[in-house]
């Protein structure tokens, strides 16, 4: 494992998770850091650990063995809310029981920010829609939540995320069905925090060429456990991404830009 | 997407989110309503009274109809049909299932075999008078638990698991009852009839004061739970990472409405569906957020079930038919259009 260097202010380590369901282990001594200010992308095959390795870090799941620590601060020293205002988690599905406006489910946000019986205040109502405003949704303030696309709705539980002004925002699979023009504007906004706020984000990411785009760092996990872990040049190498994917790739460079892509090599079972 | 605007004028839509003034002026439009029914049933009923006669000559029977039966009568609807009202909407935010109620899911049926039980064990062992609503938040809280954990499946709760579990918990209770009743002397079979059907019958005031002091009690730990219910309908794990402690939010939500259904249980029976008719009206007229539906439902929960139960008194007066009979009524349609719209779109209500 390589150690974010620098002046940076590491944000979230986790050190040597082993974590599962019971009787499925599935996470075996991963280790991971995060800086204020980084882009760090999970990527690996289905059921490498990618949603279990966030769970972890979001608090949602106890590691069996391992320890979490926020700015230097185990995890379990940290009260539930504190931890809500200093992380934010954002899952793959969003269902919402019952019909929430947009604007409310934005305003959902600032919960670990109010006391029991307070309501929002203009401060409150101006940082949701501020948030709102970053994924071009103040339009669809007033509507359903259920009456959007999927595409509108991921943006909604993104804004809301936002509305908790977290330091770390953990984000499991924060781009998937979405299309080309939503993937490259959903990633902008979040490298446009992590350079002015400094916040730190991890995201699972099934798209290889997204995590060589816009992260800073990438751990590419296997069988629940790191194969590589580094800048996204060290780890998406043809070597590791065959050895971990099980097929051939192609890694090259975009010839007009020079960022990486990675394309399978080969049909896989083409019959010539 | 624009980058640009740093600080956008926030939206002053005031539909688009809950203000106070909004939350205000909806109670107060509900409450001139539940004013409206209470007036409306405490001056009709199947003998015609004058007012001014109830109010000036204390020995007349128009005094004695008014401030005998109608007006505990009255109360007593209106303590009812708030309580259930608001556990219905409280029930409803936990299971994030728009269908629960505590008629349907087995938990009132679960309160009244507690009730009848207490009430038949009492009279041969001589328990207190506290012995029957105790007995009813008892079974009702078992009931809920019960009904919750049953419905899980692999840590998720199948809300078409939910319902049925609720059918069979209704079907095995009313048996339970009606064995109960065929061992029991023919002096409980009226009591227990009244249990099963629901009713406002006959209640006195002390009884109308005790019910509405564990009613106001835990509708007071249902609203300190108002935010955190929102935040549920995005999920336990959501809720959970916004900093609700969800397994504490759970227990206060079993105990505060099992406490509300026994007492609701054991002073008027199993009434269902107005859990579910008043919520999702409300719901749809108001938005989901239960800072303020809580309260909407409590407050039409009351017009509702009084309005109901003047239909009850006056439809074939001077016979009457039992309160849950109506609310049934309106009910059982009610929740197969309710159903019917949510196979269209699951859980969207």
């Amino acid at each position: 494992m390589t150690t974010t260097s620098r002046d940076t202010v590491t944000a979230m380590r986790a050190s040597a998770i082993h974590a599962g369901y019971p009787g499925v282990p599935v996470l075996h001594g991963v280790s991971i850091e995060v800086a204020a200010g980084e882009m760090l992308a999970i990527v690996g095959p289905n059921g490498a650990g990618k949603s279990t390795l966030l769970k972890v870090l979001g608090g949602s799941m106890k590691p069996g063995a391992g320890s979490v620590e926020l700015f230097g601060r185990p995890l379990d020293s940290i009260d539930r809310r504190e931890f809500a205002r200093t992380v934010a988690s954002v899952g793959q599905e969003n269902a919402v029981a019952f019909r929430f406006t947009v604007l409310e489910i934005a305003l959902m946000g600032r919960a670990p920010h109010l006391g029991a019986f307070r309501f929002e205040s203009p401060h409150d109502l101006e940082i949701a829609s501020a948030a709102l405003d970053r994924f071009d949704l103040l339009d669809l303030a007033a509507r359903y939540v259920q009456e959007l696309s999927g595409g509108e709705r991921k943006r909604v539980f993104l804004a809301r995320a936002l509305a908790q002004e977290p330091k770390i925002a953990l984000l499991d699979e924060p781009t998937a069905f979405l299309d080309l023009k939503h993937v490259a504007e959903i990633f902008a906004r979040f490298r446009e925090l992590c350079t002015e706020r400094g916040m730190a984000v991890v995201a699972t990411l099934h798209d290889l060429n997204a995590a060589a785009l816009y992260a800073d760092r990438v751990l590419l996990l296997a069988d629940g456990a790191a194969v590589a872990y580094g800048t996204p040049a060290e780890v998406l190498t043809a070597e590791n991404l065959r050895r971990v994917y099980e097929t051939d790739v192609y890694v090259g460079r975009n010839p007009s830009t020079g960022a990486l892509i990675i394309l399978p090599a080969a049909l896989p079972n083409a019959r010539a | 997407m624009n980058p640009t605007a740093g600080n956008p004028a926030p939206q002053r839509n005031s539909t688009a989110h809950l203000t106070r003034t909004r939350l205000l002026s909806i109670l107060a439009a509900l409450a001139i309503l539940l004013i409206v029914c209470a007036v409306a049933a405490a001056l009709f009923g199947s003998a015609h009274i004058s007012l001014t006669r109830a109010f000036s000559d204390p020995t007349s029977p128009d005094h004695a109809i008014f401030f005998g039966a109608r007006l505990p009568r009255v109360l007593m609807g209106v303590i009812v049909g708030a309580m259930l009202a608001a556990v219905g909407t409280a029930l409803q935010a936990l299971v994030r299932n728009p269908l629960a109620e505590g008629g349907i899911l087995g938990i009132s049926g679960g309160g009244a075999l507690g009730a009848i039980l207490a009430l038949v064990m009492s009279a041969k062992l001589g328990g207190g008078e506290a012995a029957v609503p105790l007995c009813a938040f008892g079974a009702a809280l078992l009931s809920t638990v019960a009904v919750y954990r049953l419905a899980m499946v692999d840590g998720q709760l199948e809300p078409f698991t939910l319902l049925l579990v609720g059918v069979i918990f209704n079907a095995f209770w009313g048996a339970a009852i009606m064995l109960v009743n065929s061992v029991v002397n023919f002096y409980y079979a009226h009591s227990i009839l009244f249990w099963l059907m629901g009713s406002l019958e006959a209640p006195t005031y002390r009884e109308a004061a005790g019910v509405a002091g564990l009613g106001l009690a835990g509708f007071a730990v249902l609203m300190f739970q108002a935010r955190d219910l929102n935040l549920l309908s995005l999920g336990d794990e959501s809720a959970a990472e916004l900093g609700v402690d969800v397994d504490r939010l759970r227990r206060t939500i079993f105990i505060a409405t099992s406490v509300m259904i026994g007492a609701a249980v054991s002073v008027s029976g199993i009434i269902s569906f107005v859990g579910l008719i008043v919520p999702h009206t409300l719901r749809l007229v108001f938005g989901a957020d239960h800072r303020l539906l809580l309260p909407a439902s409590l407050i039409g929960g009351a017009a509702f079930m009084v309005a109901a139960d003047l239909v009850a008194r006056v439809a074939i007066a001077p016979a009457e038919i039992p309160v849950g009979a109506i609310t049934a009524l309106c009910g059982g349609p009610f929740f197969i259009y309710m159903l019917r719209r949510e196979g269209r779109r699951p859980l969207s209500l």
